[in-house]
C-alpha cells in the first residue's frame, strides 16, 4: 500500500466515517517512529472494539501483536475460527478466514501468490490462531508449513483450551484438565509445540506470555522480521482463558505472572542465520536511533 | 441480466493491467494474446495426444501465476507436467500441498492474495478439499480447478465415475462438464475468462471423466504457443484483494457468526442469493464463449438421450447403432452443470416423449437435474447407467433404450 492509497482525496474526507480520518491522522501505517506500546492511548490502533469477554488476556495480547508489526502498511493477517478472530476480524488490515484449521496452509498459498505479483515489496504474512486450530485440526498445516520453511509468522493464542465453542479440552490443554470433552481429566500432556517448532527448523520461535508489552510487541517484530527475509518464525503466546478457565476478571494479570512462572517462562530460540540477520537490523535500529 | 454478448466483437477493457501483444512475465516466449484472437483467429495445428498432456497444453497458455499439486490417480499425470511447465519458467510458484484440503487452501490464499491459480484433482481428493469449494465461491475467489472424476466409494475405487460432480452443484462454484479434450483444452482457457468476469468472479471446476479423457490420446487443435492469455486483473475483483494495496478496511463491524439478528441472517442470504446469482450471469460470458450450453441433434425425435461428458460420445454411437435399425433418436450434450441450462433444456425437450439419461454414477444425478426442471418429467427414464468405473458400451445403452420401448434386444447385454 502506498501513502497515496492511505490518504482520502481532498473534499472526499468529510464523508469517510471518522474511524477512518483518525486511522489516516494518527494510526500506526507509515510513520517515521512507529507507535510504542508506551504509547497506547495516544495513537489510533488497529483494532479497538471486539466483541470478545470482557477482560479476555486474548484481546490484549492481539492489540500488542498489531503494534509489533514492523509494516501494518504491508501486512495481511490469516486467521481462522475461535476466538481471536473476533477482535483480529474488527482491524484495518486485511484478515483472511477461510475455514477452520486452514490457516497455515492458506498463509502459504498467499505468501507465494504475493511474492509472484510483488518481486519488489515485501509483504508481511501473519497467522493467528488458537490451539485447537493450529495444534490439532491445523496440525499438518502447520507443520508442513514449517517443513517447507514458509515465510510467514505464526501466532499460537494458547488459552489452552477450545474457548469458542465452549470449553473443550484441546491437546494443548494440560495433563488431568477437567474440561468438556474430557470429563475424566485429560490423560495425556500438553503437546511439546515449542519442540515441535524446534525439530522442524524453524528460524525463529519464542514462548511468551503478555506480562511486559514491550517484550511482547519486540518479539512480534523480531519473529515478522525472521520471516520476512529468513524462513518460518513461531510464537507461542499464553493467552488465558478466563471464562473456561474461571478466572475472576481481576485476577486475569496475575495469573498470567503466576503461568508465566510455572510453565511460560519467556524463551526465545532463534536459528544462526536469523541470530546474525537480527543482531544486524537491532544494531543498525540502534545506530538510526543516535 | 442475461444480455446476449458477442464475445469476438467485443473489447477487452478488463485488462488494462498489461498491453496486448506485450511479453509474458513468466516466458518471454510468449505474448499476451487476445482472448477472442487466440480462440478464434491464432494460427493452430492438430496435435495426436492424451487427456493430462491436454491440461498441460492449455495451463502453458493460460498464464497462471501459481499452482499447487498432490498426486492422485487420475491427475497425478496432469499435475507433474504442470510441474514440468514450472521449471521451464511458463508461471510464478509451482509446489505439492500436503493433502487436498491443504492444496486447496493453499490455492485460496494465493488467490486472495490476487494470484491466478491452477489446479487438479480427483475423486476423494475432492472430497478431501470439499470444505474449500463453498468457501471459494463465498469469498468469490475464481480459482480453476480440473477435476479429473473418479469412484469415491468404498472398497477404493480409481475407475471413473462422475458422483463427485454431483457434490460440487451447490457450491456456488461453475461446473461445466467436458466430452472430449479438445473441450477440456478450450475450456480450461475459457473457463479463466468467464470465473474472472467482475459480473461473475467465482471459481471454476472444469470436469472430465477420468481415464477416459485423461489417459486416451485424442486429436485436438493448439493454437501456437507463442500465445498466452493476458493476466489476472485482481482489481476487477468484487470484494477487495487481500494483498494490502488498497486503504485498510475493517473487513468486519460485526462478525456475523456471533450475531443472531435479522441483519446477520439478511446478510448470509443475501451474499448466497447472489453467488447463485452471478452463476446465472456467466451464462452471456459463457454462451459468447463456448456456444449455446446445450448442443442439440434431432431432438424433434420421440426418443431424445441427454448426457454430459463421455456419456454423450457413448450415446452418439449408441444413436447411430439404434439407427441402422430404424430407430431414431435426438441427443443433447449438456456442458455446463452450473450455470444449468433448464431453459434451453426444456425448449429442447419439448416433443419428446421418452427422454434417455445415460450416466457414469449409481445415483442416477444428472436424470434427477433434469426431472427437477422439466414439465411432464414421466417422461425420463433414469438410465441407464453403470457405476464403480464399469464401462457403458453403446451396445448396452441402444439396448436399454430398446427394452425400455417394449422392443425385443438380442445378444449378451440384454441378460437380466
Ligand atoms: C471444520 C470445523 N470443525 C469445527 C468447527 C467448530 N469450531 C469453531 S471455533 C472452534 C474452537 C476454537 O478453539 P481454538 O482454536 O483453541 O481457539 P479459541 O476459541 O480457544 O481461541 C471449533 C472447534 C469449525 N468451525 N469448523
Ligand atoms: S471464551 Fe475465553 S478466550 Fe474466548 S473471548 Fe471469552 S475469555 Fe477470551
Amino acid at each position: 500500500m502506498s501513502l497515496a492509497n492511505l490518504t482520502p482525496s481532498p473534499g472526499f474526507e468529510k464523508w469517510l466515517p471518522i474511524e477512518y480520518r483518525d486511522l489516516v491522522e494518527n494510526g500506526p501505517y507509515f510513520r517515521d517512529k512507529k507507535p510504542k506500546v508506551s504509547d497506547m492511548g495516544k495513537f489510533k490502533e488497529i483494532v479497538e472494539e471486539h466483541p470478545m469477554c470482557a477482560g479476555c488476556a486474548m484481546t490484549l495480547f492481539i492489540r500488542l501483536v498489531f503494534i509489533g508489526l514492523p509494516s501494518p502498511e504491508h501486512t495481511v493477517i490469516v486467521g481462522t475460527a475461535g476466538c481471536g478472530r473476533l477482535a483480529i476480524s474488527q482491524g484495518s488490515i486485511p484478515f483472511i478466514y477461510g475455514n477452520y484449521g486452514d490457516t497455515n496452509a492458506t498463509a502459504s498459498g498467499l505468501k507465494r501468490g504475493l511474492d509472484v505479483r510483488f518481486p519488489n515489496q515485501f509483504k508481511d504474512v501473519l497467522v493467528m490462531a488458537g490451539d485447537g486450530g493450529l495444534i490439532d485440526i491445523g496440525f499438518q498445516h502447520l507443520m508442513h508449513g514449517w517443513f517447507r520453511q514458509e515465510k510467514f509468522t505464526t501466532i499460537l493464542l494458547d488459552n489452552e483450551v477450545y474457548g469458542n465453542t465452549g470449553g473443550q479440552e484441546s491437546g494443548m490443554t494440560r495433563q488431568g484438565q477437567i474440561l468438556k470433552m474430557a470429563p475424566r481429566g485429560k490423560k495425556t500432556g500438553k503437546i511439546d509445540a515449542m519442540g515441535l517448532a524446534k525439530v522442524s527448523e524453524v528460524d525463529y520461535i519464542a514462548r511468551i506470555a503478555p506480562t511486559n508489552p514491550a517484550r511482547v510487541a519486540r518479539t512480534v517484530r523480531r519473529a515478522v522480521l525472521v520471516a520476512r527475509e529468513i524462513g518460518s518464525s513461531y510464537i507461542q503466546a499464553y493467552t488465558s482463558c478466563n471464562i473456561e478457565y474461571a478466572i475472576p476478571t481481576p485476577d486475569v494479570m496475575q495469573d498470567a505472572f503466576d503461568v508465566e512462572k510455572d510453565r511460560y517462562g519467556f524463551e526465545e530460540i532463534i536459528s544462526d542465520r536469523a541470530k546474525e540477520f537480527l543482531a544486524e537490523v537491532e544494531k543498525k535500529e540502534k545506530k538510526d536511533k543516535k | 441480466m442475461n444480455k446476449p454478448v458477442d464475445f469476438q466483437k467485443r473489447e477487452l477493457k478488463g485488462y488494462s493491467n498489461v498491453q496486448i501483444g506485450e511479453k509474458s512475465k513468466y516466458k518471454d516466449t510468449q505474448t499476451y494474446t487476445d482472448p477472442s484472437f487466440l480462440f478464434n483467429e491464432a494460427e493452430a495445428t492438430p496435435a495426436f495426444m492424451t487427456g493430462s498432456e491436454v491440461i498441460r497444453e492449455a495451463i502453458k497458455r493460460a498464464n497462471i501465476d501459481l499452482s499447487v499439486a498432490y498426486p492422485i490417480t487420475p491427475q497425478s499425470e496432469a499435475a507433474a507436467l504442470i510441474g514440468e511447465l514450472y521449471a521451464e519458467g511458463y508461471m510464478g510458484d509451482y509446489f505439492r500441498g500436503e493433502n487436498e484440503f491443504g492444496v486447496m487452501s493453499q490455492c485460496a490464499g494465493a488467490a486472495f492474495g490476487g494470484a491466478r491459480v491452477f489446479t487438479t484433482t480427483a475423486g476423494p481428493g475432492t472430497l478431501r478439499a470439499f470444505e474449500n469449494f463453498p468457501m471459494w465461491s463465498g469469498a468469490r475467489l475464481p480459482i480453476q480447478v480440473c477435476v479429473t472424476m473418479r469412484g469415491v466409494n468404498s472398497p477404493l475405487s480409481i475407475q471413473p465415475d462422475t458422483m463427485e460432480a454431483y457434490f460440487l452443484l451447490e457450491t456456488g462454484m461453475l461446473v461445466w462438464h467436458a466430452e472430449t479434450a479438445q473441450d477440456l483444452f478450450d475450456w480450461i482457457l475459457k473457463g479463466y475468462i468467464v470465473a474472472e468476469m467482475p459480473d461473475v468472479h467465482l471459481p471454476i471446476a472444469v470436469c472430465c471423466d477420468g481415464f477416459f479423457v485423461t489417459h486416451t490420446k485424442d486429436t485436438v487443435v493448439l493454437p501456437d504457443e507463442k500465445y498466452c492469455l493476458p493476466p489476472y486483473d485482481p482489481y476487477r475483483s468484487p470484494v477487495p484483494c487481500m494483498d494490502m494495496e488498497c486503504p485498510p478496511v475493517r473487513m468486519m463491524r460485526d462478525p456475523f457468526v456471533m450475531k443472531s439478528n435479522y441483519i446477520s441472517y439478511m446478510t448470509q442470504a443475501s451474499w448466497q442469493l447472489e453467488v447463485r446469482a452471478a452463476i446465472e450471469r456467466s451464462r452471456k460470458h459463457t454462451k459468447a464463449l463456448i456456444g449455446d450450453l446445450i448442443e442439440c441433434e434431432n431432438t424433434d425425435n420421440e426418443i431424445v438421450m441427454i448426457a454430459s461428458g463421455t456419456a454423450v460420445s457413448q450415446s452418439r454411437e449408441a444413436i447411430r447403432l439404434l439407427g441402422l435399425e430404424g430407430i431414431n433418436v435426438g441427443l443433447i450434450k449438456i456442458k455446463t452443470l452450473r450455470p444449468f441450462p433448464h431453459e434451453e433444456i426444456t425448449e429442447a425437450l419439448k416433443n419428446a416423449k421418452k427422454i434417455f439419461v445415460p450416466e457414469f454414477n449409481v445415483a442416477g444425478w444428472l436424470a434427477r437435474e433434469i426431472r427437477a426442471v422439466i414439465p411432464n418429467n414421466e417422461r425420463v427414464v433414469c438410465g441407464p447407467h453403470v457405476a464403480g468405473g464399469m464401462t457403458m458400451p453403446s451396445e448396452v445403452i441402444a439396448d436399454e433404450i430398446k427394452k425400455a420401448m417394449g422392443m425385443k434386444v438380442s445378444g449378451m447385454t440384454a441378460r437380466g
